[in-house]
């Protein structure tokens, strides 16, 4: 559940900028894009060099003990009180909710809730921490968004993608049917249970597709991965982007995507 | 050891230790005062949306009323309180527009079939009603026993206004429930329904089909 | 495999996943599923409109655990208070033991038929089952339950139990098993029931139901309904039975008030049913109708098992409202019978590797793609999704600083699986490696698998990226 009430801090110089596997492996653009909006914003970014995954995979497997082993080599990447950011919903729920029960009665409880506590996902800390302000530089289009359920529900960040996206005057909003419906990812469960995720993906391929609107943005690269991934195989014309390469791509003054 | 003991036991001697007592706030259910006439019309608004039926009467006009009720429905006779005043007001207006008065005054298994098979509709008093929810209080007893609001196809139940409660919570503190239940005690939100047919609402599938309200201001 | 024509006493519930596949390709299974999911969803909503949601949660979350917390002496109370109300208290340690004192009684009252309102503790139980292999004829009375009956079948959900057919189906049925005529009119099938049920009511010896809050402040069993078929149960037949969990009880009348709100809107998207029946006691001698012999039957059948554990514990807040499998995304496209369980979906799903042990269950903590949704809806507030992850921990063995405690725990740690978590481990927790690995693969991607098992069944398989974000911050002098 999201927390009952959300105490933003201040902006700061500086954030840890966590940029999660997937990112890492998958989607370094949206990564690039995400520590530039930050940068834009005057703050400084710090890369951890050493980060590498949150843990969240083994976690939900079950498998804590092999969780809590990658998640103890992430736990003194951030020395400084500076905020660390994600950009996911996904880890950075595991990081904000799930830390400190990982880590109960452990040597490292009170790092890990310190840690838990000044975890934030990346939209959410754009829009209010720094109270970004986006000019739209592109030409008009239209999207869909998919929330992922985590930044939905563990992050309760529901509303801030669609308000992101609403100070992009060039940019038609459209709202795909059960919006809040997950897509079907759920780390492993696409694998324990192809059947059931596809189906799940499937569905939520159409209802995208049948915005009309060719293109959605997301929170999550999990997200981002089963959708296109879905959308691929079956040839429908709709592609998928991370919210951060969206609102980048929109805002910054050279054209075309950062490569 | 019996199984009773044995499960308290495992209860009493649980392994994680004692468990906090959480605070229960109430005040959640608290509602802003409202006048009699702002709970009849929110009764009345949301008994309607599950299909019951609101006739608002004075004392003087309700016979008048039931009986146009009963008639434009056929119905051929009509259960009674023995003893309650709707009862008695109703046996002594004599009327002729009335259907046949029965009165439930013998244990039901002498005449259950006759209850089941033959009467058409039913009349009894309520403690009370709930504006939230469109629910009607009652409490069977001997004078007006649990099958009468039950199995006839139609109910009709007369709810002074006064009597209007905001809300479940109001009515059984105000009541005092908790100093001693009688052996049923009931809210009755409307007649019976069920959706287990593809969602498809259909009335009276077990008890009444129709639930009419006689609310006298 | 037709999940329908299994005989409901002997499904395997390991056999999880060819139930889900069936579910998955029968387009009626789902567009039944998906259609009522959708007005279920819907109703709820509306019905919370202009409510303090939240602190409602709160408060009925806070009234069960306060309940829980003070168990074993709200039950004593209970015991006390009904017993002096003239209701007879039976203990029960599982279903079987529950079914011999139902039976018994019945036995000593020479009691032939029982009819029933709705209980899923006496489906936990597998009552009906029981009674008819010892000669008692046990009739479902709830038209939901009456047409799973009818077709040999279990419910499909907690509430709405006949969910899985449409109009057309039960048409069908009815009129293959009752003789009535086929019809696609709702109202026509509904009073053909009401025909027949009414008869049995009439010469029912024992009516059996479930209870939704048993109070202990006044002793009082409080069912929820609209049929007016729990009425009957509870009324006509000269005997009634209420069989429920141990964790029904709460301690005060006042309690139940937040419950009932949030059972009944959380469930079917109503402010309240039709009935809320409360039931103190048997016939009292100056009264006309009522039983004359009110029991109640306590099962603790794994429950208090369940309360050892301060986390496992919150299953027990649960009210059976049903929106967790209103909402779950999973539930939706495989419907009840895929789980092959008592109680399906999510509740279900953290319920039942108590009641059968996480051997048995081992896929059930599995099915679900953790999005949160049962959690968020969940009128007392349990976390599903925290409870699903706590189980599969429990499943594999996976965590030496808590040690599993669910019988049958460790049965799905597999010795491959349990290798790959490791070694996924080792390089996670060794940032050196994890470089060296993720930039190698970037380099080989042209080698990269096209096919990866079940996600490529339906994506494409994921791509990665040139160079790693590790390695452009790096160029990037970072």
């Amino acid at each position: 559940m999201a927390d009952p009430i959300k105490v933003y801090p201040p902006k700061p110089s500086h954030v840890y900028f966590y940029a999660t596997c997937l990112i890492d492996m998958f989607y370094p653009d949206a990564g690039m894009a995400g520590i530039q909006l930050l940068e834009r914003e005057g703050v400084k970014v710090i890369f951890p060099e050493d980060q590498t995954c949150c843990g969240q995979p083994a976690y939900t497997s079950g498998y804590h003990d092999e969780a809590r082993a990658v998640a103890k080599a992430q736990l003194d990447l951030f020395p400084e009180d500076w905020p660390i950011v994600v950009p996911s919903g996904s880890c950075g729920g595991m990081m904000r909710k799930h830390y400190p029960s990982l880590f109960k009665h452990t040597d490292q409880e009170d790092k890990a809730s310190g840690i838990a506590a000044r975890t934030w996902e990346l939209t959410d800390f754009l829009l209010n921490v720094c109270h970004i302000h986006l000019k739209d530089l592109g030409e008009p289009t239209t999207v869909a968004m998919h929330t992922s359920c985590s930044a939905r529900r563990e992050m309760g960040v529901a509303e801030v993608g669609p308000r992101l996206l609403g100070q992009l005057q060039n940019v038609n909003l459209v709202e795909q049917v059960r919006a809040e419906e997950c897509c079907g990812f759920g780390g492993t469960f696409a694998v324990r249970h192809p059947e059931i995720s596809g189906a799940m993906v499937s569905e939520k391929v159409d209802a995208l597709t049948d915005t009309g609107a060719g293109a959605f943005v997301t929170t999550d690269c999990g997200c981002l991965m089963n959708i296109s991934g879905c959308a691929e195989k079956n040839r429908k014309p709709l592609e998928g982007q991370h919210i951060l390469s969206f609102l980048w791509d929109r805002t910054h003054s050279g054209s075309g995507r950062e490569s | 050891m019996s199984s009773r003991d044995a499960i308290l036991q495992r209860l009493r001697n649980r392994s994680g230790g004692e468990l906090a007592i959480p605070d229960c706030d109430f005040s959640v259910l608290q509602r802003p005062s409202s006048s009699v006439a702002e709970r009849v019309d929110q009764f009345q608004k949301t008994i309607e949306s599950v299909h019951g039926e609101v006739h608002r009467c004075t004392s003087e006009n309700w016979i008048t009323q039931l009986a146009d009720l009963l008639s434009s429905r056929g119905a051929r006779n009509l259960l009674v309180p023995a003893a309650h005043q709707i009862g008695r007001t109703l046996r002594d207006a004599d009327s002729n527009e009335l259907p046949e008065l029965l009165i439930y005054d013998e244990p039901i298994h002498s005449w259950q079939a006759q209850l089941f098979n033959e009467v058409d509709a039913s009349i009894t008093s309520t403690r009370g009603g709930i504006a939230e929810t469109g629910s009607l209080i009652m409490w069977p007893t001997p004078d007006e026993p649990r099958l009468m609001s039950l199995v006839p196809p139609i109910h009709i139940a007369v709810l002074e206004a006064s009597e209007l409660y905001s809300t479940f919570h109001e009515a059984m503190q105000d009541q005092n429930w908790a100093a001693g239940m009688p052996t049923n005690a009931l809210l009755v939100s409307g007649p019976s329904k069920t959706a287990d047919i593809e969602q498809t609402l259909a009335y009276g599938v077990h008890g009444p089909k129709e639930l009419i309200v006689l609310v006298i201001e | 495999m037709n999940q329908a024509t299994q005989d409901p006493h002997h499904i395997d519930v390991k056999e999880f996943h060819p139930r889900a596949r069936a579910a998955i390709s029968d387009p009626k299974i789902r567009q039944n599923f998906r259609k009522a999911m959708d007005g279920l969803i819907t109703k709820r909503k509306d019905a919370f409109e202009g409510m303090d949601l939240e602190a409602l949660r709160e408060l009925g979350a806070n009234i069960r655990l306060r309940a829980l917390a003070n168990l074993p002496d709200l039950l004593e109370q209970l015991e006390k208070k009904l017993s002096e109300n003239g209701i007879k208290v039976h203990w029960a340690t599982d279903g079987d033991e529950a079914c011999r004192i139902v039976r018994n009684i019945c036995v000593a009252r020479n009691a032939k038929t029982v009819i029933k309102g709705k209980s899923m503790v006496s489906e936990e139980m597998e009552l009906n089952h029981y009674l008819e292999e010892r000669g008692i004829t046990a009739l479902e009375s709830d038209l939901g339950e009456y047409i799973v009956q009818l077709a040999g079948e279990t419910p499909s959900h907690i509430i709405m139990p006949a969910i899985h057919k449409n109009t057309g189906e039960i048409s069908e049925l009815m009129h293959q098993t009752t003789g009535t005529d086929l019809s696609n009119d709702v109202e026509y099938l509904t009073a053909s029931a009401r025909q027949q049920l009414r008869e049995k009511f009439m010469n029912a010896d024992v009516g059996v139901s479930g209870v939704n809050f048993a109070v202990a402040e006044t002793g009082t069993l409080c069912l929820v309904e609209n049929e007016g078929n729990g009425r009957m149960t509870t009324t006509v037949p000269p005997c009634h039975i209420a069989v429920t969990g141990i964790e029904k009880v709460v301690g005060n009348l006042e309690d139940v008030a937040p419950l009932l709100a949030l059972l009944t809107r959380s469930a079917t998207g109503q402010h309240i049913t039709t009935y809320f029946n409360m039931i103190s006691g048997p016939r009292k001698l100056e009264e006309l109708d009522g039983p004359e012999e009110v029991h109640l039957v306590l099962v603790d059948n794994g429950r208090s098992s369940i309360y050892q554990d301060d986390e496992l514990l919150d299953t027990l807040r649960c009210i059976r409202c049903g929106a967790c499998m209103n909402h779950c995304p999973v539930y939706t496209r495989v419907g009840g019978h895929t789980y092959g369980t008592t109680y399906p979906g999510p509740i279900g799903k953290i319920l039942m590797p108590h009641l059968i042990g996480l051997d048995e269950g081992r896929h059930l903590p599995t099915a679900s793609s953790l999005c949160g949704a049962c959690g968020e809806v969940c009128p007392v507030k349990i976390p599903i999704p925290d409870l699903l992850v706590r189980l599969r921990q429990e499943s594999v063995d996976g965590d030496k600083l808590n040690p599993a405690k669910v019988r049958g725990h460790g049965a799905k740690r597999g010795s491959v699986e349990a290798l790959v978590w490791k070694g996924w481990s080792w390089m996670h927790a060794r940032p050196g490696v994890y470089r060296f690995g993720t930039a190698l693969a970037a380099r080989l991607r042209k080698l990269q698998p096209g096919q990866l098992g079940g996600w490529t069944e339906y994506r494409t398989a994921p791509k990665l990226a040139a160079k790693t974000l590790h390695e452009r911050m790096k160029e990037r002098g970072q």
